[in-house]
């Protein structure tokens, strides 16, 4: 192995008007290793990336590609310069096939024909050697996220890419899909490939990277050997103080049952049975993770209790029973119930972006006497509220008139905790509370669930983390295939026994698939 | 019916035919690139004056036609700038630029003319002819298959063939070269064409230049063939018609000749026969007239297939990470 990296910034720097996303950062990436990159959400990993590939144009600093200083103006120029990117949120074209992506833009002539028989021969080398299979006839849209992104990263072997940028590569995956992708990148590491890997999940850094920078607010703060280090050592580096990774709470002391569901069923619009008879109890003072890995009805399950999906069986709440597919079924009345939901994609199901912060704060409550008497809604008081909340909830910018789109992913997260919190519901559904959450906030979010139990509250957790599970349930069930697989206690229970009843297997047994 | 009833009206299907044809397929190269072209209308009214005017003045069609085609390629380029380049919303430029076309033509005809808008009538030379093709002649006395080679096939503009000629010629462009793939993927994922290395920028102007020169022969179709003159408002909403059809083909183009033949076809026999005696009621003409919108409704609304417009259509395209 050589001296030269094959990657050096030397004094990068770059601001959005008064917004200083990346300033004086300098990194050497040395060829044939992963080098992990890690900090916070808006701590300037993607636009140090971006500027990498030529996306931005840095104000000031200087590229060095395997020694050479380059210029990197547009994407064209790092293509040439053998840097292949694989963004967060693909770039692929949906409805074309895996070839048509492949060669698109790297095509040899101007009729397609000649560029599709060489990539055809390219895409089956390449899968033998990476352990990269896919159908290369196969439309993107029909392909698995897992599938997706090994053509994003056959896209930037094909332009003979030797050195790759991952940007948060496993937040969209399964931890069996994430697991094969790591051993992809091992296998293009043995093949003498420079790997750059984004994140901000610490497990990933200590598991695959050999070498990792970690960034904060814009700045390098350390760049170290992965052996030479530990999680704690991380995480201090990328918030500048000690976090508890660990959840600080006491025992449960659960009281009556809450939230009662008996064999509840759901048939989605392709008429595939989502739910098949689930049946749980979550008592007050309780909080009960949902474990699984996702697509197993979880997401269904959250928005049938949330009221946003129809199904059959019974949910009673206080021990009366709601409505679960008439007038009464929708999101507002069962907020009116007690049932609060903070949505596992707040993009979408928990914000609406282009509105203000006050205004998100109140949606779902928004016909309550706190937001004005009959047709003409409080503003002054919603307004006076909203910012009220947001300082309980140490969302920042402090500001209720920002757009939620312009707050990050972490405060965006807390505003739909401020609102579904405040209510003081009786029952709180909450999925994916720290998808895209940046440590600080994750652990702010945590305690604010902890804190709600403690108030004696029925809490229904839905995370694919299974850390999080783990540090935050008293009592964890297991979803596979629309079934629950089991329930465990924590403390009797580890990470191995839920994999097994996530992959749907009991007592060593597979457990036919639907 | 007799044989000649149908082929007179099979003929003039086709003359009817045409500009939706041209037009469909310029909207069709535009918008699966990502831009909605609701000017398709304004593009071809203004090549129609432009193509007539210079028709008249030279007594020469070419160039008659040149001119629509550069008049036409003017409102593209204003309609690339507004929506590509200064990223402002397209049905906004289209309907902007539909507007213009129609107070400006009749202006100018007014200016430059003074007969109440309209240009006068083209001499011979200043228009495209009828082209009678080999053996039309000769052939002309074998019965059925002779008057529909004499009459249907031969014996239209040589617009009309570049018309027909350009549906096969579309497809292999998309379908089989570079350029296709690369405005195909541009009309649904442009992020995903910038990564790749490829201007987004250029490959939307490219066919929205494309997009003018058809609408340019379309206008110019109107005003020296199927009329011998300009008149205001001469297109008579035939760049709508072309959008539903564009729609009603889901954009792809075997579909779009198809589409717009059967919508000759309608305006040819609400043409030929007004209101329809079926014995028991009659049809009025402003229902055939009716029929392209009500069949575009019909197909949006979801009963003969999906129609699916290109992803990216209608969104001006902004770099993000």
């Amino acid at each position: 192995m050589t001296d030269t990296p094959a990657i050096e910034l030397k004094g990068i720097s770059k601001a959005f008007g008064p917004v200083q996303a990346n300033k004086d950062i300098s990194i050497r990436v040395m060829p044939g290793t992963i080098h992990g990159i890690i900090g916070e959400n808006g701590a300037g990993k993607s636009t140090l990336m971006s500027i990498l590939y030529g996306f931005y144009k840095a104000d000031d600093g200087e590229i060095w590609i395997h020694g050479r200083k380059t210029e990197i103006p547009d994407s064209q120029a790092a293509i040439s310069a053998g840097i292949g990117m694989v963004f967060q949120h693909f770039k692929l074209v949906q409805n074309f096939s895996v070839l048509e992506n492949v060669i698109l833009g790297a095509e040899d002539g101007g009729l397609l024909q000649p560029s599709l028989s060489k990539a055809r021969g390219v895409l089956k080398h390449l899968a033998e050697e990476y352990e990269l299979q896919v159908d290369p006839e196969a439309l993107i849209e029909e392909l698995s996220v897992g599938h997706q992104q090994r053509v994003e990263i056959l896209k930037a072997l094909y332009r003979e890419a030797d050195i790759l940028i991952l940007d948060e590569p496993t937040g969209v995956l399964t931890p069996a899909e994430a697991d094969h992708l790591f051993r992809i990148l091992e296998g293009l590491r043995e093949q003498g490939k420079t790997i750059i890997l984004i994140t901000h999940k610490l497990r990933e850094i200590m598991e695959i990277t050999d070498t990792v920078s970690v960034m904060r607010r814009g700045q390098m703060t350390a760049t170290v050997k992965t052996a030479e280090t530990n999680p704690e050592q991380l995480a201090e580096l990328m918030v500048g103080r000690k976090v508890l990774l660990q959840v600080d709470k006491v025992p449960a002391t659960p009281g009556k049952p809450i939230l009662e569901i008996e064999n509840l069923r759901h048939v989605d619009d392709q008429g595939v049975e989502r739910l098949k008879g689930i049946s749980l109890d979550i008592r007050a003072g309780e909080i009960v993770g949902i474990a699984g890995v996702s697509g197993n009805g979880q997401t269904e399950l959250l928005q049938v209790l949330g009221g946003y999906c129809h199904a059959t069986g019974d949910i009673r709440v206080n021990g009366t029973p709601i409505d679960l597919t008439g007038k009464e079924s929708d999101g507002r009345s069962r907020r009116a119930r007690g049932i609060a939901h903070v949505p596992e994609d707040r993009h979408h199901e928990g914000l609406i972006l282009p509105y203000t912060a006050w205004e998100n704060t109140v949606f779902g409550y928004h016909r309550d006497a706190q937001s004005g008497s009959g047709f003409l809604m409080d503003n002054a008081a919603i307004k006076a509220e909203a910012a009220a909340k947001m300082e309980r909830f140490d969302v920042r910018p402090p500001n209720p008139n920002l757009a939620a789109k312009n707050f990050s992913g972490g405060n965006q997260q807390k505003i739909v905790l401020a609102r579904e919190i405040e209510q003081n519901p009786d029952v709180l559904l909450i999925g994916q509370p720290t998808r895209g959450v940046d440590i600080g906030a994750i652990e702010f979010i945590h305690q604010q669930i902890v804190a709600l139990r403690d108030a004696g509250k029925a809490i229904l957790l839905v995370s694919v983390e299974l850390d999080e599970i783990f540090s935050l349930s008293d009592r964890i069930a297991v979803m596979f295939d629309g079934q629950i697989m089991g329930e465990r206690l924590p403390s009797e229970t580890d990470q191995t026994e839920l994999g097994l009843l996530m992959a749907g297997m009991t007592n060593g047994q597979e457990k036919a698939h639907g | 019916m007799d044989l000649a009833t149908i082929l007179q009206v099979l003929d003039s299907t086709i003359r009817l035919s045409t500009p939706l044809l041209l037009a469909c397929l310029a909207g069709l190269f535009s918008e699966r690139a990502g831009v909605f072209d609701i000017g398709l209308e304004g593009k071809m009214l203004f090549a129609a004056f432009f193509s007539a005017a210079v028709a008249a003045f030279t007594g020469n069609a070419w160039l008659g036609l040149v001119a629509g085609i550069g008049a036409s390629l003017a409102l593209s380029a204003i309609h690339g700038l507004a929506s590509i380049t200064f990223r402002g919303n397209q049905l906004i430029s289209g309907v902007a630029l539909n507007f213009l076309a129609s107070g400006l033509t009749v202006l100018i005809a007014q200016t430059w003319f003074k007969q109440g808008g309209k240009t006068p009538t083209l001499e011979d030379g200043a228009r495209f002819g009828e082209i009678t093709l080999p053996f039309a002649e000769t052939l002309s006395g074998v019965p059925v298959i002779g008057p529909i080679y004499a009459e249907l096939i031969s014996g239209h503009a040589i617009l009309v063939y570049v018309a027909l000629a350009c549906v096969p010629l579309t497809w292999w462009v998309l379908y089989r070269t570079r350029f296709g793939l690369r405005l195909r993927a541009v009309g649904e994922a442009p992020d995903a064409v910038d990564t790749a290395g490829v201007s987004v920028v250029r490959l939307r102007f490219t066919a929205v230049a494309i997009c003018g020169i058809l609408c340019g022969i379309a206008g110019a179709y109107l005003a020296t063939s199927l009329q011998p003159f300009f008149s205001k408002e001469m297109t008579a909403g035939r760049g709508f018609i072309a959008l539903a059809a564009l729609i009603f083909a889901k954009w792809r183009p075997w579909y779009a000749l198809m589409t717009c033949l059967l919508f000759g076809l309608l305006q040819a026999v609400a043409l030929r026969f007004q209101n329809i005696d079926l014995g028991a009621f009659t049809v009025p003409v402003q229902v055939m007239d009716a029929l392209p919108y009500i069949l575009t409704v019909v197909i949006l609304a979801g009963f003969v297939g999906k129609a699916i417009p290109p992803r990216a259509g209608g969104e001006p395209y902004v770099k993000e990470r």
